[in-house]
């Protein structure tokens, strides 16, 4: 029994299941030599014409490139460069129609030749000079991909570390019509052979097998010619069937070895590369010419001159067809590619690019449009028929149903989707098609699942760090509390007033042990008082001028009286500025709704929405104050009246210093809202609290409502009152903070107190900062709502 | 007698295999409930909570524990029949509240980003980066299309745009419309 290798030296080919015999149609463009074409007006460039990535753009629009210059720069393993084929300007770096089956647009060089075709200076190589890691580089720099249709990049699939035994050279170009490959080999056989050598270099074959179909017999001898007397060169002729060109067809042809389903040649010790990427790589390496042309058969019955023509990259299809005395017939279809593995292209402004071998313009008798597809039969021919041993009839079965785990047990992915089944369906279903579709789809469904475990991690690791932050918050507070109760015990173990009290002790001491000029001290303060006051007057007078005297007044005057006069005079002064402006204005008599203000008085408006703010401002300094006083029964802050609120929050504010002054009377003030007079008792005080607290919400809650009335009077009314809800917000915040310093102050104060009233007061503390907390988010939501409306 | 023998057998049999079942029952025991793990891995983990579940683990739960199987709009009709083949019931048609949706993405209007990082909370994912008073933006490979980020934005600038077709997820459209062109 001779060996496997013996047996291919001894020129054994072998033979693949299925396959079909269609007209090849050759005859009519292989005879002619390669034409060479004017360089067109534009050339279209897609940057990315491989499979894998695009590289960066090195040129900008406007600049000057010489022929072979590099257009982009690969900047990972994946991709290659594409060049310049010929020199002129970068008209654009746009969006154009995709030599793709989707017709999608990609990023796409536009370049205005200048008919000069000035070369970039050359560095020719020598392969036996220079190594392996040079030879790859030039490769990837030259930007050569697979030829043959996939456009794999050519210097990934040759820098290999397992042992290779077969290089196999395709040269089988089994599609009818197209003849590339074929002129190529006719012509230039001896490059390819030089090719090839730099191939052999790189991988160290145990032998070089060429395969090419046996209805090439000038190339077979021009490449004959060209091998001489070299070892291990073997050329052999593949009977003429479709499609013996498969990777993995030829494989089984010449080696009688097949592939294993999910893996590649190499892992059976083959590499396989397209006699046009040894060509190219020949140009590459001898000549450094990057990969800026390619044979291109043009054919199709509506051509005057069905020929190989020698395209620049980028040439746009209609410009070939033209050249080929292209006829158009009404519902033309132009085919890229084969008839049986091309696509047909619906802009034929599209480029030719590294992949594109062939192009037909076909007319209708010559290759019919696709006729309605029928029911299968399943008379069996497609499986006769498929080189892959599939069962095409299962899979369309499979396909229609979405059923991928079907498709995954009848090995969809191994179908090449040559086309041989759809030739042979008596019911012409496009079962390709089919297989297309479903293949895109498990595509698909592979990037999802990938993505959701993404996801999932993701997801995971967010949970677990949200988690780990509580934790350490939580630590963290515990920490700080536990060091506050160890501060305290260390501050001689007493209660927290007491400890307040010590420590107010310790400063008034260390104040008065302080050795400076007492004197002095007093000075200063006397001088920042007075400078105070006189400022206080000043605004004072700004605003109104009467009650300045009060104002002046209250200096002298004990701080109880000062403080009603003071809650006085600001009552009056905003009584004043309100009259003010409508005094200015309409001479209305009434404090009408602000909505009612006619479109003339927007100024009037703006005020007093200015007015308004101020207020809320007020109140919420009021609030804090108010907070230990029985408020006067209001039993509902009208929302309209935000005036009244106010002036009623000042003289509760009024109340509220006279009580702090005056705290052992506290008991006595007339109230009228509670019910019982209240005596020294900090419960009462505290429930009362909650309800002034919970009007000065309600309060608050009104405000943005009526500083929002003067909106559609004026202009900049949307931003003003966002700005206003926002300032609304801020001021629930606020009170809620003070009221939480408060309620503390009210636990100290009360501290000797029985625990019962510590209790009772800690339970409307949290109710009302949770109040708080409800106010600011409505006072939120209604700025939120203000801008939705904004538009309107 | 020898019914008294033969019940005796039996009795020990029962009792030797009891105990060795109770053994085994709690030495083999099995944690965690694998059926959840693998309704999970069926969910397409977006996250989004449009079963009404905050996220894909507690609906993978509740599956388990019986709810429908036709609650994840992002999974579509694949997840349910995957999911009603593992659970052994009907497959049925999405929950008709719930339309699938085509995929979609967030997609920030940067110029009217405020820099709030509520969608950055929001965001289970954490596909979003940004800071506090600084532009946000979106991780688009990161994306799950959710919508979670959309409600919270306060001043409205996230967008759920479709996803952008590309020649790799091109998926050969069998239901395009024919073209042909008419004769003039």
């Amino acid at each position: 029994m001779p060996t496997l290798f013996q047996q291919i030296q001894a020129g054994k080919v072998w033979d693949f299941h299925g396959g079909i015999h269609p007209p090849s149609r050759k005859e009519r463009t292989n005879q002619k030599p390669v034409a060479l074409l004017d360089i067109p007006d534009r050339l279209y460039i897609p940057l990315r014409q491989h499979i894998g990535v695009a590289g960066k753009v090195l040129v900008k629009v406007g600049d000057r490139v010489l022929k072979g210059q590099a257009l982009t720069q690969a900047e990972n393993a994946m991709a290659v460069p594409v060049h310049a084929p010929t020199s002129g300007t970068v008209l654009a770096i746009e969006l154009h129609t995709s030599t793709h089956p989707s017709s999608l647009a990609e990023p796409t060089l536009i370049l205005a030749p200048d008919g000069m075709d000035e070369w970039r200076p050359r560095k020719p190589l020598d392969p036996e000079q220079v190594d392996l890691y040079t030879l790859l580089e030039r490769i990837q720099e030259s930007g050569i991909s697979g030829m043959g249709g996939a456009g794999f990049p050519t210097h990934i699939k040759v820098n290999v570390k397992q042992p290779v035994d077969y290089l196999i050279i395709n040269a089988v170009e089994c599609e009818p019509y197209i003849t590339a490959d074929d002129m190529l080999m006719q012509e230039r056989a001896s490059d390819i052979i030089a090719g090839i050598e730099i191939l052999v270099k790189l991988l160290s074959p145990k032998a070089v097998l060429i395969g090419i179909e046996d209805d090439k017999p000038i190339a077979v001898a021009s490449l004959k010619a060209a091998i001489g007397q070299k070892d291990n060169y073997f050329v052999r002729e593949v009977p003429t069937k479709y499609p013996s060109g498969g990777e993995k067809q030829l494989i089984q042809l010449l080696t009688n070895k097949e592939v294993p389903a999910g893996r590649r040649p190499l892992d059976i010790g083959i590499v396989m590369q397209n006699v046009g990427t040894a060509f190219a790589i020949a140009q590459a390496v001898l000549d450094d010419i990057p990969l800026i042309h390619r044979v291109v058969t043009v054919a199709g019955e509506t051509l005057a001159q069905q020929q190989n023509v020698l395209a620049l990259i980028g040439t746009p299809i209609s410009d070939l067809l033209n050249a080929c005395g292209f006829q158009a017939e009404p519902q033309q279809r132009i085919i890229v590619g084969g008839p049986m593995m091309g696509f047909a292209i619906a802009d034929w402004s599209v480029p030719v690019v590294k992949t594109t071998n062939c192009i037909l313009a076909p007319t209708e008798n010559e290759l019919g449009a696709a006729s309605d597809e029928m029911d299968c039969i399943r008379c069996g021919a497609c499986a006769d028929a498929c080189p892959a041993s599939l069962l095409p009839q299962q899979l369309l079965w499979y396909s229609k149903a979405h059923d991928q785990d079907k498709l995954a047990e009848y090995n969809l992915s191994d179908c090449i989707e040559c086309g041989a089944c759809a030739y042979v369906c008596p019911s012409e279903i496009p079962l390709v098609h089919y297989y297309r579709v479903a293949k895109a789809e498990i595509r698909e469904t592979q990037r999802e699942a990938l993505k959701a475990e993404q996801a999932k991690a993701r997801f995971d690791a967010r949970t677990e760090r949200l988690e780990r932050e509580k934790q350490e918050r939580l630590e963290r507070n515990q920490q700080l509390a536990a060091q506050r109760v160890a501060q305290q015990q260390a501050s001689g173990q007493t209660t927290q007033s007491a400890a307040a009290v010590q420590q107010a002790l310790e400063r008034t001491q260390q104040q008065s042990a302080q050795p400076l000029d007492k004197e002095q001290i007093i000075a200063e303060r006397e001088r920042k008082k007075a400078e105070a006051l006189a400022y206080q007057q000043q605004k004072q007078q700004a605003q109104t001028a009467t009650p300045a005297e009060d104002t002046t007044a209250t200096t002298a005057e004990d701080p109880r009286k000062a403080a009603i006069a003071a809650a006085l005079a600001r009552a009056k002064a905003k009584k004043q500025a309100e009259a003010q402006p409508e005094a200015v204005g309409q001479p209305a008599p009434a404090e009408t709704a602000t909505a009612d203000i006619p479109e003339a008085d927007a100024k009037k408006a703006a005020v007093a929405a200015a007015i308004a703010r101020a207020k809320a401002k007020k109140l919420a300094e009021a609030q804090p104050e108010a907070i230990e006083q029985p408020a006067p029964a209001e039993t509902a802050a009208p929302e309209v009246d935000a005036k009244k609120a106010a002036v009623a929050a000042a003289i509760a504010r009024a109340k509220a210093k006279k009580l702090a002054d005056a705290q052992p009377e506290a008991s006595e003030q007339p109230a009228p809202a509670e019910t019982a007079a209240p005596e020294v008792d900090a419960k009462k005080a505290a429930v009362a609290a909650a309800i002034a607290r919970a009007k000065a919400k309600k309060l608050a809650e009104a405000q943005p409502e009526t500083s929002e009335q003067p909106a559609p009077v004026e202009t900049a009314a949307p931003e003003v009152d966002a700005k206003k809800a926002a300032v609304a917000a801020a001021i629930a915040r606020a009170k809620a903070k003070k009221l939480a310093e408060q309620t503390q102050m009210q636990q100290i104060a009360s501290e000797p107190a029985t625990e019962a009233t510590v209790q009772a007061e800690a339970v409307p503390a949290e109710q009302d900062a949770k109040k708080a907390a409800i106010a600011a988010a409505i006072a939120r939501a209604k700025a939120k709502k203000q801008q939705n409306s904004e538009p309107l | 007698m020898s019914i008294i023998t033969a019940l005796w057998a039996l009795g020990i049999l029962a009792l030797v295999f009891g105990a060795a079942l109770g053994y085994a029952a709690i030495r083999f025991k099995v944690d965690a409930d694998p059926l959840v793990e693998q309704i999970d891995e069926i969910l397409p983990q977006t996250q989004c909570g449009q079963c009404g579940y905050p996220g894909c683990r507690p609906y993978a739960e509740a599956i388990a524990n019986g709810d429908d199987i036709n609650k994840c709009p992002p999974g579509g009709d694949t997840t349910i029949k995957k999911l009603a083949d593992l659970m052994g019931v009907e497959a049925k048609p999405l929950d008709a509240a719930q339309t699938p949706a085509v995929k979609r993405v967030a997609y920030i209007r940067e110029d009217e980003c405020i820099g709030c990082t509520k969608c950055i909370q929001a965001c289970p994912v954490d596909a979003i980066v940004g800071a506090s008073k600084q532009m946000h933006t979106v991780i688009v490979d990161e994306c799950t299309g959710c919508d979670l980020c959309v409600e919270p934005c306060p001043v409205d600038c996230i967008d759920m745009v479709p996803l952008a077709s590309s020649i790799e997820r091109w998926k050969w459209d069998l239901n395009a419309i024919p073209v042909k062109v008419l004769e003039s």
